[in-house]
């Protein structure tokens, strides 16, 4: 097992976000949370990246590590669990190749960093024609690929990916979707929320459904994609 | 004509003053959106460093009779001095700042403005309220150039500011660290998921800015050999102008404020009665303010470090 989540509970001030969240991902895994806007989705991804508080009673275990333990920086430069946050936010002031040198901050080996960009331009090849170039410049689908590429560079074991077809156009969609099968088969756990329901479970192997800060389902993508209740509140009947 | 070259240079040596100091708190804004109201102080204290380093190499070289020459002495005293100094700046940081961070601006507003006077009051208490006057470390030698006069002083106080600018300039621009100044000033709430701390990040923008004030501090006590404990709000509050002036958040901005008002303030001074300088001088900047409110090269609603 590589993460485990028990009685998650997260709130922002008054107002309870996740009411204890209980969930596993084993390594190597793809495996998604859907839900409706409004219904946890990114704030669960931000409590596993430490960038919400968790609150009292949560646990969070990766890799027999105690998660809590860690702050948000700490998260990505010793455990390498990376999340590309909704909406990219790529850091638009910045090349490039400086958003993707930057995510290698902590980073201290020299030579794998340059092999991980290497192998972010080998699958993202728009990027190496546009690493001088601003990344608040770039197109929405580069800027996607920016953000995966980013997240590639700074933390391999765990990705955690909040909305990645959001604002893409169908086969862009594809084409990034193919790119984190990719990146999967390098060896790296996807953890993915998404409110396109049907892409998600199409991509994952399993997945969970979030309503209104619970997990209520969870199963296989196909027997979820078949799921009557399922059908009717996320796929569209 | 000599008389306004004369006049340029006054206010291009000023113009490092205030630009030096400036940029700390175009840094510090630039990645926390809060102004450190204790630089001012920061500045004072520094320039207070300089002064105790000044007097202990120069104590220690008489003691010995060893015999340096007058610019390793300066160098020595720019260099221990900055490097003391940003301890300084990471205590703020840590003590008045970042217990803060979530809390209402106005509250780190008020632990910066008190600090300040803590450390006013501390020096008062230990030197006494007379000023003291810094150690002459460099002769003046005074060049006639057309009949303008330049002093050596003047000509190393401006190398000097202009020299560790562009050493500011290019760390920011060619460093991971700068790098992720410039990442945070951009978007301060996802720079963590890079590995990247804002703690370290904090503490090291207060350092380079309390660095840099101290630097001012030492470059204004050989112009102006007299030191007191609430010089830093005088001129703290001058570089702030600047600041605003410049765009808050732009270092670039800050340091070319920083000189445009030494050159308003010089040259007012220089067309009507000094008595009025400040009066006429700010109401420039007043009326520049009412037509670019976000400064030269301030953005409406969110601040990013530039070069």
């Amino acid at each position: 097992m590589l993460l485990s989540v028990e009685n998650l509970h997260v709130s922002y001030d008054a107002i309870k976000a996740l009411h204890g969240l209980n969930f596993k991902i084993d390594e190597g895994e793809i495996v998604c949370i859907i839900g409706a806007n409004g219904a946890g989705k990114s704030t669960t991804l931000k409590a596993i990246s430490r960038l919400v508080p968790a609150e009292a009673g949560s646990k969070m275990t990766f890799q027999g590590k105690n998660l809590l333990k860690y702050p948000a920086d700490k998260v990505v430069s010793r455990l390498h669990i990376s999340h590309v946050p909704e909406g990219r936010r790529l850091f638009g002031n910045l090349t490039v190749m400086e958003n993707l040198k930057l995510a290698a901050f902590a980073r201290k080996d020299k030579e794998g960093i340059k092999q991980d960009i290497e192998w972010v331009f080998s699958i993202f090849t728009r990027l190496e024609e546009r690493q001088t170039q601003k990344a608040g410049t770039l197109s929405g689908g580069e800027q996607q690929m920016l953000a995966i590429g980013r997240a590639f560079v700074s933390g391999r074991k765990l990705m955690l990916l909040d909305e990645p077809s959001m604002g893409l156009a169908p086969l862009l969609m594809r084409s990034v979707f193919d790119s984190l099968k990719q990146i999967n088969k390098e060896g790296t756990t996807i953890l993915l929320v998404e409110q396109n329901a049907r892409m998600a479970l199409q991509f994952a192997k399993r997945g969970y459904v979030l309503e209104n800060g619970n997990l209520v389902l969870e199963g296989d993508s196909e027997n979820l994609l078949n799921d009557p209740d399922v059908k009717k509140a996320y796929l569209g009947g | 004509m000599k008389f306004f070259l004369q006049n340029v240079i006054n206010a291009v040596q000023w113009g490092s003053f205030y630009s030096l100091i400036a940029i700390g708190y175009s840094m510090v804004y630039s990645i926390l959106m809060l102004f450190n109201f204790a630089h001012g102080d920061i500045f004072m204290v520094g320039a207070y460093i300089g002064f105790g380093i000044t007097t202990l190499i120069i104590g220690i070289c008489a003691a010995s009779a060893i015999v340096l020459p007058n610019w390793l002495i300066l160098t020595l005293i720019i260099i221990i001095s900055m490097f003391l100094t940003s301890f300084v700046g990471m205590f703020v940081e840590r003590v008045a700042y970042r217990p803060l961070r979530a809390a209402p601006r106005a509250s780190a507003a008020i632990t910066g403005l008190m600090i300040g006077i803590v450390f006013e009051t501390v020096i008062l208490a230990m030197l006494g309220a007379k000023r003291v006057s810094f150690p002459a470390l460099i002769p003046a030698i005074t060049f006639n150039v057309g009949g303008v006069f330049i002093t050596n002083q003047k000509i190393i106080i401006v190398l000097v500011s202009l020299g560790l600018m562009f050493a500011l300039h290019q760390f920011i621009k060619r460093t991971k660290w700068g790098m992720a100044m410039r990442a945070m000033s951009f978007d301060f709430v996802v720079v963590p998921l890079m590995g990247v701390s804002i703690n370290t990040m904090a503490a090291l923008t207060f350092a380079i800015g309390s660095a840099l004030a101290s630097a001012a501090g030492i470059l204004y006590g050989i112009a102006y050999p007299v030191l007191d404990p609430y010089m830093g709000i005088k001129y703290g509050w001058m570089a702030f102008v600047a600041a605003i002036l410049g765009g808050r958040g732009s270092v670039m901005g800050a340091a070319l404020a920083g000189f445009l008002l030494g050159f308003i303030q010089i040259f007012v001074a220089m067309i009507f009665p000094s008595t009025l300088r400040d009066l006429i001088a700010f109401s420039i900047i007043i009326v520049i303010l009412t037509i670019r409110p976000h400064g030269f090269f301030g953005e409406a609603y969110s601040a990013r470090l530039r070069l």
